[in-house]
């Protein structure tokens, strides 16, 4: 995905820009409103963030003078948690917003919500032999079938589909799976792994225990 | 409060005072006129009848001779029922009549003399003429006198005197019952004034600004400066609040993501471990600054709350989808069971605290669970349920729970301040609803209900 980020504050500029290439994503950086409309009108983005308060401006009114030209999705980032502030961002014409400090996996799941209610978009599918897999809308489709899966299906069935038959151990599948919110045992990775193992099944994906080492996915070539 | 006799008691009692000086002073001058009056009729008659007997004076061969006629004393009969005595003197001898009565002093000619005295036990009115009479060639002074006990003069004076006392009395309370009446009137608008003031709600600071009499316009005046310098402070204090949620919230998002990027690159389980701790820490802190906030702006918009026609399920939904990505990043399913339900109300307040309870709902439940959201009409209300699979509220009273900074006892392990269910309870008291709190029919988790009137 490319992301374009409006945010004027330089060292969180940085660590979002950071934290969203070590997932692959692509980023550019606009300090101001004017940086901007010069990245609009010469890249396409999937996805804008947008802070509210910029040094030139207010981003809800870029947001109203764009709107009717952009078509990219717009999630808008706000330090103030006040209602009036997300409901005048969504009045104008954000897709979503988002409170700072924010959790990257609710980006993410905000991402994805917004992503099911536009359609998906068709550059960020990952094949898997057969069926084509959506990490960003968490659609996986297969012979004219598409299956919606649930959060922690999403983030299981990515890290096995970016890693193609490689043994993942499940310290790595855990890390993947649970960020920080909670204590999980390894039993919990295999309830996980179980009920993934339904929802794929019949789709030429199948999800092998290598006993002592982890799991492994393969496909059916 | 240090409380001094009020002033309507005060005013009663002073008037009802001169109240009862203007009876004994009335039913005193009514009684005196009354008794001069009778004294004077008395001696009018008095002086009628001793004038009509010396006018039959007259001298015969030599003596003094008089007619006593009837009409004399027949008009003292028609004043009262009283004795009359009589005697009639020529030079010093009696003529005829009671020897014993007194005589005035110092009877003048041609002129009627009154006296007052004792005859027979009785006190007496006398009235005494003197004549001179032509006896041959002699002038004889003739003294007429006639006198009259005064029972009638008493017992007319002292029925007056009787009434005059009843109607004083019958003045008195009249007059106590108008001043009390009046009073009342007079401290009516200071007790409209102190009403309003009653009836303002806990954060109701507007100014008073219904129209007053002029003594009641400093105390009015003082009254609403200092509501207004109480709500510039608290304004103050709310635009402070809000500013330092902000100032707080951008180095916190940069500490998260940082934290996070370092979560992803180091391998150490004992160091994945602090940098979780951090992000938790975040978390936290990020979450009782959006509280404080929220809490600032309820305390700022119920201060002049807005009373729009909302549907409540349309402010769910909204409330539902904004923490529908949250929920799902922890499998939780939200489940809405809603029908139309018009309420009366500010919007932005009743999102947040739907907002605030169904966070906490999501917060406390389990993952892979359901957290429902149902509205029901009960006979005055609208009730909107959150039911969540959570641990529940655990045991004891559930009303400190409201109480600002107070969390339950079944929290271990969920990052909170506490602030949630107080501004939801905030908000729904400024609507005239209030927030209900119980452990689940089922046995399993919290059912928190939004109770509000109908619109």
């Amino acid at each position: 995905m490319r992301y374009l980020l409006v945010e004027d504050n330089a060292e969180l500029a940085d660590a979002v820009v950071k934290r969203l290439a070590l997932d692959g994503h692509a980023i550019d950086h606009a300090a101001t409103l004017a940086e901007a409309e010069d990245c609009l009108a010469t890249a396409r983005y999937d996805l804008i963030l947008l802070d509210v308060m910029l040094p030139d401006g207010d981003g809800r009114d870029f947001l109203a003078r764009s709107r009717a030209h952009l078509e990219t999705p717009v999630i808008v980032l706000t330090a103030r948690a006040q209602v009036s502030d997300r409901v005048g961002a969504l009045d104008q014409g954000a897709d979503d917003y988002i409170t700072k400090p924010f959790d990257f996996s609710e980006l993410e799941a905000r991402c994805r919500a917004m992503l099911r209610r536009r359609g998906g978009s068709a550059r960020n599918q990952i094949s898997l032999g057969a069926a084509l897999f959506d990490p960003l809308a968490g659609t996986l489709h297969h012979d004219g079938v598409t299956v919606d899966l649930r959060n922690r299906e999403i983030r299981l069935l990515e890290v096995f589909a970016r890693h193609p038959g490689q043994i993942l151990s499940k310290a790595q599948v855990m890390d993947h799976l649970f960020s920080y919110d909670a204590e999980v045992t390894e039993n919990a990775i295999e309830v996980y792994v179980g009920r993934l193992r339904r929802r794929i099944d019949g789709m030429g994906l199948r999800i092998e225990t290598v006993r002592g080492l982890g799991y492994r996915m393969e496909h059916d070539a | 409060m240090n409380r001094t006799l009020s002033i309507g008691r005060r005013l009663t009692v002073l008037l009802a005072g001169v109240a009862a000086a203007l009876s004994l002073l009335s039913w005193g001058m009514v009684t005196s006129l009354a008794t001069q009056a009778a004294v004077r009729t008395q001696d009018n008659v008095l002086a009628a009848s001793t004038t009509t007997i010396a006018e039959t004076l007259r001298s015969e061969q030599g003596e003094v001779r008089l007619e006593l006629p009837y009409a004399a004393f027949a008009m003292l009969g028609a004043i009262s029922e009283d004795r009359v005595f009589y005697r009639v003197d020529a030079g010093g001898t009696m003529l005829t009549g009671y020897a014993d009565l007194p005589v005035p002093p110092d009877v003048t000619a041609g002129q009627v003399v009154f006296d007052t005295g004792l005859f027979l036990g009785a006190t007496i009115r006398i009235a005494s003429v003197t004549r001179p009479v032509l006896v041959g060639t002699e002038r004889v002074a003739v003294t007429v006198t006639v006198a009259q006990t005064r029972d009638g003069v008493k017992a007319v004076t002292s029925e007056i005197s009787w009434q005059a006392g009843a109607l004083s009395v019958a003045f008195f309370f009249v007059a106590v019952a108008l001043s009390a009446f009046a009073v009342r009137m007079s401290l009516r608008p200071l007790n409209v004034v102190a009403d309003a003031v009653a009836r303002l709600g806990p954060s109701d600071l507007r100014p008073l600004l219904r129209p007053a009499p002029a003594d009641l316009a400093p105390l009015l005046d003082a009254l609403n400066r200092l509501m207004e310098r109480l709500r510039l402070s608290i304004r103050r204090s709310e635009d402070f609040i809000a500013e330092a949620a902000h100032r707080v919230r951008t180095p916190l998002a940069t500490v998260r993501t940082q934290a996070e990027i370092a979560l992803r690159t180091v391998t150490s389980d004992a160091e994945k471990e602090r940098l979780r701790r951090i992000i938790r820490a975040v978390d936290e802190s990020a979450r009782s600054a959006g509280q404080l906030l929220d809490h600032a702006t309820v305390a700022y918009r119920v201060e002049d709350l807005a009373r729009d026609r909302l549907d409540l399920s349309d402010i769910a939904a909204q409330s539902a989808a904004g923490l529908e990505p949250t929920a799902a990043m922890r499998d939780i399913h939200l489940k809405l069971d809603f029908a139309c339900a018009p309420i009366l109300g500010d919007a932005v307040l009743l999102e947040t605290a739907i907002r605030n309870v169904l966070d906490n709902a999501i917060k406390y439940s389990p993952e892979d669970t359901t957290v429902s959201l149902r509205i029901r009409r009960s006979a005055h209300e609208w009730v909107l349920d959150i039911l969540d699979q959570g641990p529940g509220l655990g045991e004891g009273p559930t009303e400190p729970l409201t109480e600002r900074f107070r969390r339950g006892t079944n929290t271990a392990g969920v990052v909170g301040s506490g602030l949630g269910l107080t501004i939801a309870s905030e908000v729904l008291r400024a609507h005239g609803g209030r927030l209900d709190l119980k452990n689940a029919a089922t046995g399993r988790g919290a059912c928190v209900s939004l109770i509000f009137p109908l619109a």
